[in-house]
């Protein structure tokens, strides 16, 4: 059964050290992650989720309980770059992910350091950067791609070192729009296609909604976790959390406390569209 | 006038392979008081415009106006242009430098030469405009505040320069929805109470649509669009060209509208679109 787990992080604490007082960043945590899973991570600033983040890939080790990746005990050195090459890391600026001058240099970069023969690495960077629709960019440079482009140039040199998993740490903060969709379309096509597991913290609500699961952090701690549907009726609460809920939630919820009969789990516009239509023509 | 833009053209790398027009050919006017919102994909040249604006960035040609006084003429003194145009650049809260929020700060009003009772006031009212409270605060380090007391802290900075025109890049970028309402509110408040001229650049059209007077839309280095939010956010089609888009609510109302009903378009907020869903679903509606 323990096996089956992509990511299992149970009782973990950790603790940061200051140089006067400590801090308790995660406060026992538990959270199983499966194969194949799409999980949201969101909460507000400090709340916790990067900490947690970093523990998936052993960046941090726990000071209380235990973190497996695939089984793997993060705190056993000797499955380090195991583990690393398991749960890769997608941070949220693009430039401080990108070490070369030419795109798919950059995407080589992680593999060479494995070792691997270089037909091989021809091989898993031509696929990398099919996955993330970025193949007639190989032989650009990177600093004259746009900020999706860059992020997506960045996934692609993680995913050249074959992870079953990949976390990511607010990969859209600084993107416009149209970089912002095409991150996200490349996260759901890697879900979905490649079956890579994915952990994605977000401060933007509308991004979780297509997620299997939500899991909401507080003070270091899990105070919700469910379906985007099932966390997102929890207005109220998330709102006294410091959180958004989705736009159309959020109308569903004013239209149902004005009297009008409507869920109060409406996530998208499309849902929203075809509701209205319906109550109005009943009217 | 707050602010005149004329034929403005900024080249950087003139003449080697690397040239790029980041600008061409810019005219634009805002108006004393006004609030602007600037939108553009990644590289469309916003953040080259403002940097003009206060002298950060000098222009390949073209002429800028600070309240009546060319700022691009030469022997220009630039210390009297950034005590009328704040900057809030990106991520301001890494520029942070100073051992305590206090002297952080103050290091603007400092370098004016002011009295170190006319400091004092100036940085206590400018603590108080973004909601830090002064005693609690002024003499810790800011490097042990959070992420969003942080970015406070430097548009503190900013404001205690006292500017009548006020351009922040995006101010709210990875703060949690808590703290971006919190700036944003504040920024409405400076624009309000204290009648700024305010330049928000910003990629969130829902942020934009609801607190701005005029929307400038850059593209490719020009200036692609302009205008009133609703008359920008009509024209969807375009802005999606061009990597933007329309905020939610609006999209909803175009989505109704295309299934046979004539509901108004230019809404922004979940407030403006429950009144009129309310009426519409109610009867009382042109629809």
């Amino acid at each position: 059964m323990e096996n089956e787990l992509m990511i299992n992080v149970e009782g973990l604490t950790f603790i940061y050290k200051g140089q006067e007082s400590d801090l308790l960043a995660l406060d026992h945590i538990d959270l199983k992650i499966r194969d194949g899973d799409h999980v949201v991570i969101i909460g507000h600033n400090g709340s916790g989720k990067s900490t947690l983040a970093k523990q998936m890939n052993a960046l941090l080790l726990p000071t209380d309980g235990k973190v497996h990746v695939k089984g793997m005990d993060t705190r056993d050195d000797d499955s380090l770059w195991k583990i690393r090459q398991t749960a890769g890391m997608v941070f949220q600026n693009p430039d401080n992910q990108i070490v070369a001058t030419i795109v798919e240099e950059d995407v080589a970069f992680g593999p060479e350091n494995l070792g691997i023969d270089p037909t091989e690495i021809r091989k898993r960077v031509d696929q990398s950067l099919l996955a993330v629709d970025m193949a007639e960019y190989a032989q650009k440079a990177p600093h004259l791609l746009s900020g999706g482009q860059k992020q997506r140039i960045a996934i692609a040199g993680v995913i050249a070192m074959k992870p079953d998993c990949i976390i990511f740490d607010e990969p859209t903060a600084m993107l416009d729009p149209s970089g912002r969709k095409e991150v996200i379309r490349t996260m759901q096509k890697l879900n979905r296609e490649e079956g890579i597991t994915i952990v994605h913290i977000t401060h933007f609500m509308e991004e979780a909604v297509d997620a299997g699961r939500v899991v909401v952090m507080e003070d270091g701690k899990i105070v919700m976790e469910g379906s985007p549907r099932e966390i997102f009726s929890r207005v109220a609460e998330l709102k006294k959390l410091g959180l958004d809920v989705p736009q159309m939630t959020e109308l569903a919820q004013e239209l149902k406390d004005e009297g009008i009969k409507i869920a109060s789990n409406i996530l998208t516009v499309e849902e929203m569209v075809s509701v209205l239509c319906q109550l109005k023509l009943k009217n | 006038m707050s602010i005149k833009i004329e034929k403005l053209n900024h080249i950087y790398n003139p003449g080697s392979p690397f040239q790029t027009n980041a600008l061409e050919n810019i005219d634009l006017e805002v108006k004393t008081g006004e609030f602007i919102g600037l939108i553009g994909h990644t590289g469309s040249g916003k953040s080259t415009l403002v940097q003009h604006l206060n002298g950060l960035l000098k222009p390949t040609s073209g002429k800028i106006w600070i309240q009546g006084e060319e700022i691009t003429k030469p022997g220009i003194k630039m210390k009297q242009i950034r005590k009328k145009v704040g900057l809030v650049f990106q991520y301001p809260e890494h520029q942070l430098f100073e051992e305590t929020v206090y002297s952080d700060i103050a290091f603007g009003p400092s370098n004016l030469g002011l009295s170190d009772n006319e400091i004092a006031s100036r940085v206590k009212e400018a603590m108080n405009l973004v909601k830090l409270p002064y005693d609690e605060l002024k003499d810790r380090s800011p490097f042990d505040l959070s992420g969003g007391q942080r970015r406070r802290v430097a548009i503190a900075g900013v404001l205690a320069m006292k500017p009548e025109i006020l351009i922040l890049d995006e101010p709210t970028a990875s703060l949690d929805p808590r703290g971006r309402d919190e700036i944003l509110e504040q920024i409405q408040r400076f624009h309000q109470e204290f009648g700024l001229t305010i330049i928000l650049v910003s990629h969130s059209m829902e942020d934009i649509g609801r607190l701005v007077n005029r929307i400038v839309v850059m593209d490719g280095g020009k200036i692609a669009l302009t205008g009133i939010p609703g008359e920008v956010f009509s024209r969807s089609e375009e802005l999606v060209n061009m990597g933007l888009g329309v905020p939610q609510i609006t999209t909803l109302m175009k989505r109704l509208n295309g299934e046979g009903y004539q509901l108004p378009e230019d809404l922004f907020t979940v407030r403006d679109a429950k009144k009129t869903i309310l009426e519409w679903l109610r009867g009382n509606n042109h629809a």
